[in-house]
């Protein structure tokens, strides 16, 4: 756990250096596609309540200057599959965006969607030695949480104290300053595979990139397309990607939860593909222009070609009916919708005051779908689009980008996180403190 | 007859193969490359710095030769020669306004430059300063004005002649010497002075002239005494001694003793002002035999009484 703390805080200064330089990156590395975004930021926050934007979520304290995205290659499951595909394609994305923001970016803030995402809740407790809350106490009651086994080669990807609680009151955001006995903590650990992050980091070194930041995609999403009462009042964010769908339970407007289900758009596609008989990228272009999941009348009576090159003039002039087409994408929806109720139900999203559902992310584009989650979902479901950011590309602002803009927001403003405090004291080894003591004593 | 197989069968135009897409992404080197020439640093020294160097490298190199140092050098001066003895800038002629004839002799006698000259020959300070240093010239303007030199001079007037050991000078108002004469008759309009250091009191000296104006034809000129006060000397061999400060006022004050009393027509060769309080007459021999003559008789005309 040591090592995390440390590499996380190392990850922290690097952000801050990226900070200092004024430039950072942020590689939103998906299953379907690679985005890239090219931030600068201007030095202290400048006003912009006048027309209408407040600085709610620090999104005016920076400044998209580049973007870029291309086809995701070597990425299966939100996890990287293979380096070299997947490092040709990052140099692609950070090259195209450092071409159009014309400056060299060094730092990086990556997600990632998959690697088998587990959540967990954590307590600690401790006495207060003084009356008030320093900081110094929150650090020590963070670090009295005690690590649940979360297996062996996984690694902690994000850990938010989610709520204070001192002697009998709790729900306190910041308890610094408060005067009471027993401080108790209750912590958001979120864990990862260890291998996925290590491939990742691996190849942003291959391209020359530092990391100086990681998120989990379906967090990003949620700081996104959450607006702030949802974040506030408990709502599920769904991230609906290319290989993965990620959900993220926000309440307080902390991460209470998130875990991911390993389907996406790209089953849908291959769904298609597989039915229809066609390659994979000809799937994808019915799927987008013509894919829907509520199946009319007038369906049946509307025609698409399918196309195709075999030579064979019987195969390539087939035509589908979209009534067909729905019928394939439809079973697979609503299986991954399915899914996703099931982890709902098992994260106990049920028993929050609010229980909205936004839907982002790029295969939540399907026409209809919003009907159908709420069918499936059972709540208030609506789609989500990200934030809007100063500078973001008309092209950007789609549901597909929100963990990229999300990633943007969690640069910008990072929520505290463990490693965000000292580590207490007694944390550090003991022999070294003492030979220091002992050196102090026999010299003085 | 034709053959059958002239006529094959057209087999239908196979769609062409379709190209195969260049992998999009950079290799490794370009990505460097790209990222290299981003880098500010690198850039401006590829872009300002590089350039800069091949221009100094390659004037270094040929410059490096001292035969070409001395061919460039020496084309250098041919051309500005050339430039300056084109005939837009030769001076021909020397105007010289507001001198005398003497000065202006003078003037042509001492100007060190053969004309025609190049105007970029003539330094026309130096020339300034040598003018100026001539005693006439009060003051001296030298410009050059398509190809004429001409030069305005102003020269000193003559306010006052000075008789001293060796001969007779000309002064200006200042008391700066203008130049010697032969003799005083050549200037009979100016007053003279005389006496050691009566060319340091100039002014003061003008001042005493300008003041004693009603009775200057009687005047023959002032002497210096001591060097520190004057002596108004007129014909018949007067001398009136004025005091060392107030010459103008005792003046001032012996015209209005001469408008009462008719003083200076009185027989005195020497009148005494020096002190303001007691102006004292200094009769000559006649007059005291005179004066006596005309006491003793009264007195004996009054014992007679």
């Amino acid at each position: 756990m040591n090592g995390l703390y440390q590499a996380q805080r190392a990850m922290r200064a690097m952000r801050k250096a990226a900070m200092q330089r004024g430039v950072i990156a942020i590689l939103d590395v998906g299953t379907s596609k690679i985005a890239c975004l090219v931030l600068r930021f201007d030095g202290p926050e400048r006003s912009q309540t006048s027309d209408g934007v407040g600085p709610m979520a620090g999104q005016s304290a920076f400044r998209v200057i580049g973007a870029a995205t291309t086809r995701s290659r070597g990425v299966r499951f939100g996890e990287v599959e293979t380096m070299a595909e997947t490092e040709r394609a990052i140099r692609t994305a950070v090259q195209a965006a450092q071409k159009m923001a014309n400056v060299r970016v060094d730092h990086v803030i990556a997600s990632i969607a998959g690697a088998r995402p587990r959540s967990y809740g954590l307590a600690g407790e401790i006495k207060l030695q003084e009356a008030q809350v320093a900081e110094a106490d929150v650090a020590r009651v963070l670090a009295a949480c005690d690590l649940p086994d979360i297996g062996d080669a996984r690694e902690v990807l994000h850990a938010h104290p989610v709520n204070f609680s001192l002697d009998h009151r709790t729900g306190l955001g910041d308890p610094r300053g408060h005067v009471g006995t027993r401080l108790a903590v209750d912590m958001h650990l979120l864990a990862v595979d260890a291998d996925a992050i290590e491939n990742l980091t691996f190849c942003l070194r291959r391209c020359d990139l530092e990391l100086a930041g990681i998120a989990s995609a379906a967090y990003a999403a949620g700081i996104a397309a959450l607006v702030e009462d949802e974040q506030e009042l408990g709502a599920a964010c769904i991230d609906m990607g290319g290989g993965i769908s990620g959900v993220s339970v926000f309440i307080k407007k902390h991460m209470i939860f998130a875990d991911a289900v390993r389907m996406g758009g790209d089953h849908i596609t291959s769904d298609i593909s597989k039915g229809l008989q066609v390659p994979m990228a000809v799937a994808e272009r019915i799927k987008t222009f013509h894919g829907g999941v509520h199946a009319t009348g007038m369906d049946d009576r509307e025609m698409i070609d399918v196309g195709g090159d075999s030579g064979d003039w019987e195969k390539d002039r087939r035509k589908v009916s979209r009534a067909e087409l729905i019928g394939i994408i439809r079973p697979r929806v609503e299986e991954i919708l399915e899914e996703l109720r099931a982890l709902l139900d098992a994260a106990g999203f049920d028993s929050l005051p609010s229980q909205q559902i936004v839907l982002t992310g790029g295969a939540s584009q399907i026409p209809g779908l919003d009907g159908l989650a709420a069918r499936i979902l059972g709540h208030a479901v609506r789609l989500g689009r990200p934030l809007r950011v100063q500078g973001l590309p008309q092209a950007a602002t789609g549901a597909g980008f929100a963990s990229a803009v999300g990633l943007a927001l969690f640069a910008a403003h990072p929520q505290d996180e463990w490693w965000d405090f000292e580590l207490p004291a007694e944390r550090y080894p003991a022999r070294s403190l003492k030979r220091a003591v002992r050196w102090f004593r026999d010299n003085w | 007859m034709q053959p059958v197989g002239a006529t094959p069968l057209a087999a239908p135009p196979r769609p062409a193969p379709r190209v195969l897409h260049r992998d999009p992404a950079p290799s490794r080197m370009r990505y460097k490359l790209a990222r290299l020439w981003l880098t500010p640093s690198v850039r401006g020294l590829l872009r300002i710095g590089l350039p800069l160097a091949l221009i100094l490298g390659v004037l270094g190199l040929w410059l490096g030769d001292a035969g070409q140092r001395a061919a460039l050098a020496e084309r250098f001066t041919t051309l500005k020669t050339e430039i300056q003895n084109r005939p837009e800038f030769s001076v021909t002629l020397l105007r010289i306004d507001g001198a005398s004839p003497a000065v202006d002799a003078a003037i042509r006698a001492m100007l060190p430059v053969a004309l025609p000259a190049s105007s970029f020959a003539l330094d026309l300070p130096a020339l300034r300063t040598l003018i100026a240093r001539l005693d006439a010239v009060a003051s001296v303007d030298l410009r050059v004005q398509q190809g004429v030199l001409a030069v305005t001079v102003i020269e000193r007037v003559p306010a006052v002649l000075w008789r001293h050991a060796t001969g007779v000078e000309m002064l200006d108002a200042s008391g700066h010497r203008i130049a010697t004469i032969l003799a005083r008759d050549l200037r009979p309009e100016l007053p003279l002075i005389a006496g050691d250091g009566a060319e340091k009191a100039v002014p003061e000296a003008l001042s005493i002239l300008a003041a004693a104006a009603p009775i200057l034809p009687r005047a023959r000129g002032l002497v210096r005494v001591g060097e520190r006060r004057w002596d108004l000397v007129l014909d018949r061999d007067q001398r009136i001694l004025l005091p060392e400060s107030g010459a103008v006022q005792a003046v001032q004050r012996l015209l209005a003793l001469d408008r009462a009393e008719d003083l200076l027509a009185r027989d005195f060769t020497q009148l005494d002002l020096r002190l303001a309080a007691r102006p004292t007459l200094r009769l000559s021999a006649d007059a005291q035999d005179e004066f006596k003559r005309i006491t003793a008789q009264v007195m004996t005309s009054g014992s007679n009484r």
